[in-house]
């Protein structure tokens, strides 16, 4: 199927606001956005991406904003998570994608979060990942995950 | 292939279309429509929440009667470790298998043996070194159900390890046919079951083509017949050495024996269907992987709270932690060297993948079925959100699911339905109201 097939393109939103130092709306919203993915019939790997994706991404807005919103697009062609928070925002991108590169708080590593997966974890589930952030101000995190296996931008007719 | 049937069902007569069911159902399963219960066969685990919760006992699981033994030439009995549990403490274990062959069974095989050999192979298993952990078990019917359908991407770690039911039934034939040179198919094995699980487990086994097992008996069907033996047996003329399982074996019978028994680093054991379920959401999300074994129950308490043990699940528990203590521990049945020749052969590994069950989707076609998604929101949104079940759909979301597969209206909401209501007697009053144009002459009369 094509979606330019269609007179428009469906898309559902989903949202989620996330306070500081709210950990439990990461597992509701990645529960939530699974049940509903498994109802639009999708693969289950990508199912699985994506909660993870969600999960990880509620949590950093948890642990390193203030406040934030979390957001889930779905086309027909892919999934697209985002998370915007004010907050500490992020010095240096590179180092914090890096595998178990945490600057999470004491506070928060006792809590048993913090152990500096979240960005690696991401990257490591998205097809293609956006981040701006300015450091005391916030943080923007785009991360998609396309629904066929082929490249973005490729026929995706089937 | 999938099939759909079913151990639980409903008594049409007694369900009085309550909504206990419906809330309790882990899968979402039953709706209740025109006052009476009916179950989705494609979402039902067989788990037997249903059983438990309805007032009315109108759901029921559908097990074998004792008749059914007449169709074999030999008949071995398999009870659960939990069956046990169901006696006043002053009955021997060996006076309650003792009992088994008063009723007719030529046979009495315990389970709990069997489990400890599943004990040995999943032990074996986390001891490899390119097993991905935690290794989750394979035991409860239920647990692996529930997987299908809902966590297909965790079945690659759930121990690909026949069910100690299963392993009993194959043991315990192989030994009559060696003994008496009957064939397989004159033998008849019957399991003594708390749980309709592992009657939909016999019939269409996860991890074999074919069970070994030939009928599964409710514990409640055969309690009262064994508890008459047991007292006319009064603890006279026992026979010896029917008793071959340790206390490793008969912990099974309850939450946190299984892990006990497979003994190997950091495990966890987790009972209650809601329980399992919000775990494995976390270890869906990469959570607990400093774990090894991981034991999952989808009764409360384990197998003693099966829905259908006829005594209470923490009066069960105690009953046979006494048993236990004072009859064993002793030396295991089958030595080290004969377990690991189990192992070895390999005939009690899984002999097919776990395969996942995929739910309908709201359409084929991902574009179609994100426009039904839209509408099924906007529903939900203008539905009151209290999930009462009164339409007979369990939630809000449940309700607007199925008015967008077509199987239910909104106005099934009886909150919705009282709006309507409320805007059309509005809409009459209004009527009412109106002066006619043309006043009725009242004169005409005088």
């Amino acid at each position: 199927m094509s979606a330019d097939n269609l007179q428009f393109t469906p898309q559902i939103k989903l949202e989620f606001k996330i306070n500081e130092k709210d950990f439990f709306v990461a597992g509701e919203s990645a529960s939530r956005v699974k049940k509903t993915l498994q109802q639009l019939g999708l693969h289950q790997e990508i199912i699985k991406k994506v909660a993870i994706i969600i999960y990880e991404a509620a949590m950093n807005v948890a642990i390193h904003g203030d406040h934030g919103m979390l957001r889930i697009y779905i086309d027909p062609v892919s999934i697209l998570v985002e998370t915007d928070d004010e907050g500490d925002g992020i010095p240096d991108i590179e180092l914090a994608m890096q595998e178990g590169y945490s600057t999470a708080s004491h506070e928060i590593r006792e809590m048993g979060f913090g152990a500096g997966m979240g960005l690696y974890n991401i990257d490591q589930c998205s097809d293609e990942l956006h981040i701006d952030s300015k450091v005391g101000i916030g943080t923007k995190l785009q991360a998609k995950v396309y629904l066929t296996k082929k490249e973005p931008n490729s026929d995706y007719s089937s | 292939m999938i099939s759909n049937f079913h151990s639980v069902k409903l008594d049409a007569d007694k369900c009085k279309g309550c909504t206990n069911c419906i809330k309790r159902c882990p899968t979402e399963a039953i709706r209740v429509h025109d006052g009476k219960a009916t179950i989705i066969e494609e979402r039902c685990i067989d788990c037997g929440e249903c059983i438990r919760s309805c007032p009315n006992h109108a759901k029921f699981a559908v097990t074998d009667g004792l008749d059914k033994l007449s169709a074999y030439k030999y008949n071995i009995a398999l009870p659960a470790p939990s069956f046990f549990g169901q006696f006043k403490n002053q009955e021997h274990i060996e006076d309650i298998l003792h009992a088994f062959l008063r009723l007719g069974f030529d046979e009495v095989f315990e389970v709990a043996l069997a489990a400890e050999v599943v004990a040995y192979i999943v032990h074996r298993h986390l001891m490899a070194d390119r097993v991905q952990k935690p290794l989750f078990s394979s035991a409860c019917p239920a647990v692996l159900r529930l997987m299908q359908i809902k966590f297909p991407d965790l079945l690659k770690q759930c121990a690909p390890v026949l069910t100690p039911m299963e392993v009993a039934a194959r043991l315990a034939k192989e030994d009559v046919r060696k003994k008496t040179g009957l064939s397989p198919e004159e033998i008849g094995t019957f399991f003594i079951s708390p749980c309709p699980a592992k009657v939909t487990e016999m019939k269409h086994p996860i991890a074999t083509q074919h069970s070994a097992v030939d009928g599964v008996i409710g514990a409640n069907l055969i309690f009262k017949d064994i508890l008459k033996e047991i007292i006319k047996i009064n603890g006279h003329g026992k026979p010896a050495g029917l008793q071959r399982a340790t206390s490793q074996g008969m912990a099974w019978g309850f939450v946190t024996g299984e892990s006990k028994n497979v003994d190997f680093g950091r495990s966890l054991a987790v009972s209650g269907i809601h329980n399992v379920i919000s775990l494995l959401d976390e270890i869906e999300r990469g959570e607990l992987q400093d774990v090894d074994f991981l034991e999952l129950q989808a009764c409360t308490g384990g197998c003693v709270g099966g829905p259908l043990n006829t005594t209470n699940l923490f009066v069960g528990r105690v009953r046979l932690r006494d048993l236990i203590k004072r009859f064993g521990p002793k030396e295991p049945f089958f030595d080290e060297k004969k377990l690991a020749e189990f192992y070895g052969k390999g005939e009690f590994e899984a002999a097919k993948p776990f395969e996942p069950r995929f739910l309908m989707p709201l359409d084929e076609d991902v574009a179609q079925a994100l426009i039904k998604m839209e509408r099924l929101d906007q529903i939900t949104n203008d539905l009151p959100g209290l999930d009462c079940g009164a339409c007979g759909s369990p939630s809000c979301r449940a309700l607007a699911e199925d008015v967008i597969r077509g199987i239910a209206y909104e106005t099934d909401c009886v909150i919705k339905l009282k709006e309507k209501v409320r805007t059309l007697a509005d809409g009459i009053l209004d009527l009412a109201r109106i002066t006619p144009q043309v006043p009725p002459d009242s004169s005409k009369h005088e």
